[in-house]
């Protein structure tokens, strides 16, 4: 019993991880209608962001945890929050009248120069980092479960987030901007929405979110390396598409239904198969989302698509 | 003439790059090699080449190809720069098959270095277990890489644009997960290729010509040759066909394509299925000459490489790989100190052509169906 609990728990909070990352890729496909795919990478560099400010506090003294985690996470939510929007401006915005093939190659090979960079010029940085664990360790039992409050934590921050969010594009007027640029950006901008300072926002907003996502993906595992992004990445960007791309809902429900997926497969194939590496728990969820594609090309909650010719 | 003196010129060229020996004259050479194309742009020398090469496709064929044998010959001693031919020949192979799947009809894949490996993983299976003549072994492996494509097909139809991307990404690092994981194919440390033979001829033991030392890699860089220019052959046969006038319009708009009875799903099927199977042939052969396979060389970012090589060339023109795959896989090699920034480096190359030039170096012209309408 307490296995499956321990499964479960465990596919929540991955859950929660693919969901966050996958809310920022429906986000960017919202308002401009692109992939940008560096986004896992931009996580990465969240986590490394947030492991410096760790190292740089502890440098000056302050060794308090909870003041450590703020620096932490407004460290590293600023800095990909800026880093997101110079994308956007930058790489973005320029593309925007290409082919979205061009974007998404563009968005592809930035992900490579971050992930390259932050491998070569950040000290040692080929090698997995230890994450600072700042968190309490403690733990309680809640039924025949074995709950760590850090665990607890992570989840009950991740959900604040994405609710966050979810708040600030449906209730505030900043979020019916966003609503509007997604919906029509010509017509957005002719009712008075300075269209450029909305796209940028929520690229921050976005990547501000991963990089929460990272701090708490490093803090989970206890372990940062530069590769984390590309796969979070793909998986943020396969949950986003799982539940319709442009849909927040579909996001969060997808990022669920990977982790489920990989928790599944790593329950279901040593049970089915004895002696099958655990490795395989990857191949399998992947191997499930190209079904899944094949099934339902546009996800679960799918994309309005109407094309003017 | 002017095509002949160009071609004297670029052989020379390619041929002092291979053979520098320092960081600086390397240094020199690039910094020569880039002058000289903003001189002769300026000129409208570079203007004068492309209408000689549209006035002479066959004998600027004739010429490149000439300009490899010349190089071959010149290096038929140094193993180091003939591996390097090779895998320059046999990755612009791989990356026709990526033109005729992006820059033809548009079929997004990300997955160019899963294919080529799959073709080497074949190719050591098969190389190793079977009696299979060795030349059969190539197009079975190429067969095999499309076969194994195929299972993409569906969902890559039934999708468009950044999901048919996710799906062949997806793909991409799920075959490498899967061959590093898997005992049988030899794990993350991979398999043994035995050497190729060839009518009973093993190629690994060489040629003997006495009083000349020769390379056993001389007969595996003519074979590699002899395939890239087959498969060359084959794609600008295509692009020059109404099959690629098909893939052309199928890319461009799918709308039109199907109000003018093409067939999408056809089409892009097609290119495909092809481009895996070259990928397929290239990695096989490949295989054979590095005379190893390990996970570690189809990784999502060799995949990326590969896609630099065809923007960077100019996507869609066959012509532009050959200089692409130099600069991309041989540069490094020279270059020892971008060796390892050279995925950072390419990545950003790719990036600000993208931005700025986003036809690529040398891009891709309009075919030209009638030689008389050829510019003058």
């Amino acid at each position: 019993m307490s296995e499956i609990g321990q499964y479960i728990f465990n596919g929540l909070m991955l859950g929660m991880i693919y969901a966050m990352v996958a809310v920022g890729f429906t986000l960017f496909f919202g308002v401009l209608d692109v992939i940008k795919f560096s986004h896992g990478d931009v996580l990465m560099v969240g986590a490394f962001a947030g492991l410096t400010a760790s190292i740089a506090m502890t440098a000056v003294g302050v060794t308090s945890p909870v003041l450590q985690l703020l620096g932490m996470v407004l460290f590293a939510v600023g800095l990909t929050g800026v880093l997101g929007a110079a994308i956007a401006k930058f790489l973005i915005l320029p593309l925007h009248k290409a082919p979205p093939l061009n974007t998404l190659l563009a968005t592809l090979m930035l992900g490579t120069v971050i992930r390259e960079a932050v491998r070569l010029f950040y000290p040692d940085g080929s090698n997995p980092k230890r994450f600072p664990a700042l968190l309490p360790t403690s733990s309680f039992e809640l039924g025949s479960m074995n709950l760590r409050v850090d665990n607890l934590i992570l989840l009950v921050a991740g959900l604040t987030a994405i609710a966050g969010v979810h708040f600030m594009i449906t209730r505030t007027k900043l979020g019916l901007a966003i609503r509007a640029v997604a919906q029509d950006g010509e017509t957005a901008r002719l009712m008075g929405i300075n269209f450029e300072a909305v796209v940028l926002f929520t690229f921050a907003l976005g990547s501000g979110l991963a990089a929460l996502a990272g701090v708490m993906n490093g803090l989970y595992y206890n372990e940062v390396n530069f590769g984390v992004g590309l796969l979070l990445g793909v998986i943020g960007f396969a949950a986003a598409i799982l539940g319709g791309l442009g849909n927040m809902y579909g996001a969060i429900i997808g990022g669920f239904l990977f982790a489920a997926l990989q928790v599944l497969g790593s329950v279901l194939l040593p049970a089915l198969i004895p002696e099958i590496p655990s490795a395989y728990k990857d191949v399998f969820a992947f191997t499930a989302v190209i079904i899944f594609m094949a099934w339902k090309p546009t996800g679960l909650i799918a994309e309005k698509t109407s094309e003017r010719v | 003439m002017s095509l002949t003196v160009a071609a004297v010129a670029m052989t020379l060229y390619v041929w002092m790059f291979l053979h520098a020996e320092s960081q600086a004259a390397v240094a020199v050479l690039v910094v020569l090699a880039a002058s000289a194309v903003f001189a002769s742009r300026k000129l409208g020398a570079t203007r004068v080449m492309a209408a000689a090469v549209a006035q002479r496709p066959g004998l600027a064929r004739a010429l490149s190809l000439a300009g490899a044998l010349v190089l071959i010959a010149a290096f038929h001693d140094s193993h180091f720069v003939l591996l390097m031919l090779c895998a320059v020949l046999l990755y612009a192979t791989a990356c026709l098959g990526l033109t005729v799947q992006f820059g033809y009809s548009g079929v997004a894949n990300f997955a160019g270095a899963a294919f080529f490996g799959i073709g080497s993983y074949a190719t050591a299976i098969m190389a190793a277990h079977t009696q299979i003549p060795h030349v059969l072994v190539i197009v079975l492996s190429g067969l095999i890489a499309a076969v194994i494509g195929s299972v993409l097909i569906t969902p890559v139809l039934r999708t468009r644009g950044h999901y048919a991307a996710l799906v062949t990404i997806a793909f991409g690092i799920l075959f490498k997960t899967f061959i590093e994981v898997n005992d049988v194919l030899g794990g993350p440390q991979g398999l043994q290729v035995p050497g190729m033979k060839l009518f009973g001829v093993s190629l690994n033991d060489g040629i003997e010509i006495p009083g000349v030392e020769i390379s056993f890699y001389v007969p595996y860089v003519l074979l590699s040759l002899l395939v890239f220019g087959l498969v060359y052959a084959l794609v600008s046969a295509l692009e020059r066909s109404w099959v690629g006038l098909s893939m052309d319009v199928v890319r461009t708009d799918e709308t039109a394509a199907s109000t003018f009875g093409l067939h999408i799903a056809r089409w892009k099927v097609v290119a495909f299925t092809t481009g895996n199977f070259f990928a397929g042939i290239a990695g096989s052969l490949y295989g054979m000459i590095s005379g190893f396979v390990a996970p570690n060389n189809f990784t999502f970012s060799d995949s990326l490489l590969m896609l630099s090589i065809v923007i960077l060339g100019g996507l869609g023109n066959i012509a532009g790989l050959i200089p692409a795959a130099l600069i991309v896989l041989v540069l490094p090699e020279k270059l020892q100190f971008i060796q390892e920034y050279r995925f950072l480096l390419f990545a950003a190359m790719v990036i600000v052509i993208l931005l700025f030039r986003p036809q690529g170096l040398l891009p891709r012209k309009t075919r030209i169906f009638f030689r008389e309408e050829a510019p003058k």
